[in-house]
């Protein structure tokens, strides 16, 4: 008997509660919205510029020693965070000390690393600096720049690739879905202020991928059944071409999250916060090419003639004739 | 029906192993990684018998490329330098101003007294005393300057003259500073090239990114204070008196002076002076000329400061030589043949041309030509790496085999044959980064286990086609094809969508993101060849062997 995460034959109506699916994400989508003008994303110093400190000693952390020791330099805000993972023997107590930009300098100052590792020296010495990093504000801004247009730049390349491949409501529906995938997203880091930095961009990225890849699948089948079945209603079509492809949808994202999974507990905790995000990702991205992008396929409506364009007396993906039953 | 023609067999089972046997090489990487150093060791430094044993660790006659692995995993230091460009323009505009002046003076009837007078950095301005004179000091200014030499800046020339009232201001026309900051850049990178090198790790990187940026990355040093340091040694260069020659290494040099090796000759020592009479603060150009009897030498011009010293001294030591130290090593000791006057002179020696041009760059490469600052920097000891390969590994590991596992109680045999794809795909993910010199990151580990996970995603895709097509085609062979036939379509969609947004992360991405970009892109393009080609091939191979009346998937 072979495994199976769905039944052979399903017959699900994923648009009966249409409604409700639909208005969870807008709320999801504007709650996050919300969040992200007051609470704030919790930016790492890719983004704001500053310097953080990984140490790690043999001693236990003492959070409040460490603090005390760097508040008399008057280096401003000094966040210090310690840090746990099951793969840490008993004398590796890791610990991540976060200094903000200092104003008016454009570039990083050795002197304030300096004087850091020397006070936590005092307090533990111990203490060693495994890994340090520092981004001057120049950069960060660059880099905030980079991140937003290369967000960007993948949406539109989406939008562009789909509407030639497929019509004009299927790309409005993948991109719907994949605004939906990035900003809910970006509502999770607010609402559990998880650090947000470079690599969480590119988690995002590879969620727009990855819930495109499912998107299309979906659309895929969606087009073939258009050509197949020339009268049926489109709400039917689509809860046909969405069973049929179930089986597939629930395979891939279970075995991505399979590995993903793997990764996030064993992985070690420098990724943890991109492996999350890319698992958040994996199944925000299955949920919504379903009820985000096919909701929004069902609401526009279709061209459904696709004879026509192999005779190439009109031109592909521009026409449209709206026949939602 | 279910065929595959024997060519196209071929080429994938080509493809297949030339991609394992360009990962192998990873499997064993310390071993080639000695095997690789010693043949650098031995191409740099000539053969040695330990060199040769350690060569001889890994056979020839396989490829030795391995994965370079980045920062995050080694451990290391990542600097991005700024170069302040502009300050250069201040000094070009210095040094002509002598020039300028003497130009005018001989005009003087005209133009009248000239004046320099205080200009924003990077301007020259000079007030005339007769404005009448204006039409005529342009022209003489105008005169001085020289064609560009680069080719975009190819027509126009350095400098340009306007005036106003009475007032010329000259500075660096447009041609001119793309020219002289991409001068000032290459002379940055040697510097700083020269000076990591001299921390002695393995392969440092030193790259220039866009204008006025430098990327510098050092595998294996600790802290990135200490590239820094590296970098910030002030100009080493300086020009001593001699006192004697000798191959003595241990002479006693006496007090005030010091006893230093000459770079040119093994054996061969110097005791000089140690206050300089000048040094390379003071040296403005050097290039690689030949003498009057044709023969390589290297030029130099000094700044008016070191121009006067230098004079002087010449003039007081003509006959003595005269040491030119660059790093605690003498590089050469001329004898002074003349007073040198003017703060400009050629070095001779037994240069060969390319001595003589390297000479030059060193020369030049004395001092930065510009300041650098620091806009970001990271450094990762070894350990916190070398924790990451091995946590990574692990879950590299486990994630793959909850999948092959999940994927075997999915799909029975089938599942098998996708199970034999997917460990043929990392495979040859491994073999295409050693292949490309690509980098792999932390994150580029996440995108292989990310890959591991989307890669049975194409042959999902095929086998719940084939399964949806076993219930209407007319036996098993015919609902393979079609189940491969029509699956295509989505796959390639599905995938280029992928593709293109790891492409944009290549592009817009930096350091580890970058790396994660290339795993991603590969791994798409690997885990769409394994499925296929590979599996269908395995399918095919197996169908035509047991031809089942059934199958079951």
């Amino acid at each position: 008997m072979r495994l199976r995460l769905v039944p052979q034959e399903t017959d699900w109506n994923f648009f009966k509660f249409w409604k409700i699916t639909f208005g969870a994400s807008v709320l999801a989508v504007i709650a996050s919205i919300v969040l992200f003008f007051t609470v704030g994303l919790n930016l790492g110093i890719d983004f704001l510029g500053g310097t953080t400190i990984r140490t790690e000693s043999p001693a236990a952390v003492d959070v409040g020693e460490y603090r005390s020791a760097l508040a008399e330099l008057g280096l401003g805000d000094v966040a210090i965070t310690e840090v746990f993972d099951p793969s840490f023997g008993p004398d590796e107590n890791v610990a991540q000390v976060r200094i903000q930009a200092q104003e008016g300098e454009e570039a990083i100052t050795e002197q304030n690393i300096v004087t850091v590792e020397a006070a936590l020296q005092e307090v533990n010495p111990e203490i060693r600096f495994t890994s340090v990093e520092s981004v001057g504000p120049e950069v960060s801004g660059e880099l905030i720049w980079d991140a937003v247009l290369s967000v960007l730049a993948v949406m539109g390349a989406v939008l562009v690739y789909v509407w030639l491949r497929f019509e004009w409501q299927f790309s409005v529906g993948a991109v719907a879905a994949l605004i939906h995938d990035v900003i809910v997203t970006i509502g999770i880091f607010c609402l559990l202020q998880l650090p947000f930095d470079l690599s969480i961009i590119a988690a995002l990225l590879t969620i727009v991928g990855y819930s495109l890849n499912d998107t299309v699948v979906v659309f895929d089948r969606v087009r073939e059944n258009l050509r197949k079945f020339k009268t049926m209603p489109l709400r039917q079509l689509m809860n046909l071409s969405l069973n049929e492809t179930l089986s597939r949808t629930a395979m891939t994202s279970f075995t991505t999250l399979i590995a993903l999974i793997a990764l996030y507990i064993l992985g070690g905790d420098v990724i943890r916060g991109f492996v999350f995000a890319m698992i958040w990702g994996i199944v925000i991205g299955t949920y919504s090419s379903v009820f985000v992008a096919g909701t929004i396929l069902l609401r526009l409506g279709v061209k459904r003639d696709w004879s026509k364009e192999k005779g190439g007396d009109s031109p592909a993906g521009t026409q449209f004739t709206s026949s939602d039953a | 029906m279910l065929k595959i023609p024997l060519f196209t067999r071929l080429v994938i089972i080509g493809l297949v192993l030339a991609g394992l046997i360009a990962a192998l090489p990873n499997v064993f990487y310390d071993r080639v990684e000695t095997h690789n150093d010693a043949l650098r060791t031995i191409e740099t430094a000539g053969a040695t018998a330990e060199a040769e044993a350690d060569a001889s660790v890994w056979p020839s006659f396989l490829p030795a490329n391995l994965v370079n692995l980045g920062l995050d995993l080694r451990g290391g230091a990542y600097l991005l330098a700024e170069v302040a460009v502009d300050q250069v323009y201040g000094d070009r505009m210095d040094a002509y101003w002598p020039e300028i002046r003497d130009a005018l003076r001989s005009e003087r009837d005209t133009v009248g007294a000239i004046r320099r007078v205080n200009a924003p950095e990077g301007q020259l301005r000079l007030q005339i005393e007769n404005a009448d004179g204006m039409a005529t000091a342009l022209q003489v200014v105008r005169n001085i300057s020289r064609p560009v030499v680069s080719l975009t800046g190819a027509g126009s020339n350095d400098i340009e003259a306007s005036a106003s009232d009475n007032v010329i201001t000259v500075q660096l026309s447009e041609a001119e500073r793309v020219a002289t900051d991409d001068r000032t850049m290459q002379q940055s990178l040697e510097i700083i090239r020269r000076r990591v090198d001299e921390a002695g790790t393995r392969e440092p990187s030193i790259q220039r990114q866009g204008a006025d940026r430098v990327v510098i990355q050092v595998p294996g040093v600790g802290s990135a204070q200490e590239v820094k340091d590296l970098i910030g040694t002030t100009a080493q260069l300086t020009f001593n008196p001699v006192v004697t020659r000798t191959t003595n290494p241990n002479e006693a040099p006496g007090p005030l002076n010091v006893l230093l090796p000459a770079a040119d000759e093994e054996g061969v020592y110097y005791v000089i002076e140690q206050s300089p009479v000048v040094t390379g603060e003071q040296l403005t150009d050097s290039q690689p000329t030949f003498d009057q009897n044709g023969r390589p030498a290297v030029s130099f011009r000094f700044n008016p400061q070191g121009a006067r010293r230098f004079g002087d001294y010449t003039q007081e030591n003509i006959g003595s030589p005269f040491a030119i130290v660059l790093d605690d090593e003498v590089i050469s000791a001329p004898v002074i043949q003349a007073h040198i006057a003017g703060g400009s002179g050629i070095i001779t020696g037994n240069f060969s041309v390319p001595e003589s041009s390297n000479l030059a760059v060193l020369l030049r490469a004395g001092a930065l030509p510009a300041e650098i600052s620091f806009l970001q920097e990271r450094s990762i000891g070894p350990e916190l790496g070398a924790d990451s390969i091995q946590a990574g590994t692990i879950a590299c590991i486990v994630g793959g085999i909850a999948v092959l596992a999940f994927m075997w109680a999915s799909y029975g045999l089938f599942g098998f044959f996708a199970n034999i794809a997917l460990i043929i795909n990392v495979g040859l993910i491994f073999g295409l980064l050693s292949l490309i010199g690509a980098t792999l990151t932390l994150p580029g580990i996440a995108g292989i286990v990310l890959t591991i996970g989307m890669a049975v995603d194409a042959n999902v895709l095929v086998f719940e086609r084939i399964k949806e097509e076993l219930k209407t085609a007319r036996g098993p062979a015919r609902a393979i094809e079609l189940g491969y036939e029509r699956a295509i379509s989505a796959i390639v969609d599905a995938n280029i969508t992928t593709f293109i947004a790891a492409v944009i992360l290549f592009t817009l991405g930096s350091g580890p993101v970058r790396g994660f970009a290339v795993t991603l892109g590969l791994g798409i393009v690997t885990s769409v060849f394994t499925a296929i080609w590979v599996t269908r091939l395995i399918v095919v191979t197996w169908f035509e062997r047991r031809r089942p009346r059934t199958i079951e998937i």
